[in-house]
């Protein structure tokens, strides 16, 4: 299940949910605000999405997930608005029937998010400037 | 045909609307619409240069062709992190 949301994310729940009797690995993944990037102090974030095609690209990566590794259930959830230092932006929970197919299939979840979902951040940095960040591909 | 094209993070602050509309005649390429928002808006042509478009919730290249009623968005690089 894949879900946009501007609410604070119930990991707990999220976790809870993925749990199956046959998938003995369950891995979750919690993206959080971080308080420091590059020396710079961050006061918070604001996150924005353009949410149909968000919608549509996580559920391609759940799909392609579900191909390649052998899931009982994913749930991939993404924060929207205004975030605080050390608040989670985004969640992923996988469970498989073992360890090291869940570490792989969260982490191959939370990398395509990263890469082809269009989701961006505003740094609203501690001495009162913000920027949009739009990094430079390698 | 007018296309209206979403704009959105910093290219949305930079244009200062969410929505811009682009003349076009039928039969015009994505390349066709990177090329009028660069002429229209020389503002964007750096972060132009590094945003994907995409039509109908797709990613699409410069070379597809822009289908009728098509909506259209423009997209920065997304904030990635590692």
């Amino acid at each position: 299940m894949i879900q946009l949301t501007h609410d604070p994310i119930d990991y707990y729940r999220l976790t809870e949910e993925v749990r199956r009797p046959g998938c003995g690995g369950v891995v979750t993944f919690l993206g959080t605000v971080r308080d420091l990037t590059d020396g710079r102090r961050t006061a918070a974030l604001d996150y924005e999405a353009y949410p149909a095609m968000a919608q549509k690209k996580m559920a391609e990566i759940e799909r392609d997930v579900r191909e390649r590794w052998p899931v009982g259930e994913l749930m991939m959830v993404h924060r929207l608005g205004h975030l605080e230092v050390g608040e989670v932006s985004v969640a992923v929970a996988v469970s498989c029937p073992h360890r090291d197919q869940a570490f792989e299939a969260c982490r191959h979840a939370i990398d395509q998010l990263k890469l082809i979902v269009p989701i961006w951040k505003k740094e609203n940095w501690a001495d009162g400037t913000s920027e949009w960040v739009h990094p430079v591909s390698p | 045909m007018n296309v209206p094209i979403r704009l959105f993070a910093r290219a949305r602050d930079v244009v200062g609307k969410d929505v811009v509309l682009v003349e076009l005649q039928p039969g015009s390429s994505v390349g066709d619409i990177r090329r009028r928002l660069e002429a229209e808006f020389p503002q964007l042509k750096s972060l132009l240069e590094r945003s994907a478009l995409a039509v109908n919730d797709e990613f699409a290249p410069d070379s597809s062709t822009i289908p009728s009623n098509a909506e259209v968005a423009l997209l920065p690089p997304v904030s990635g992190g590692s």
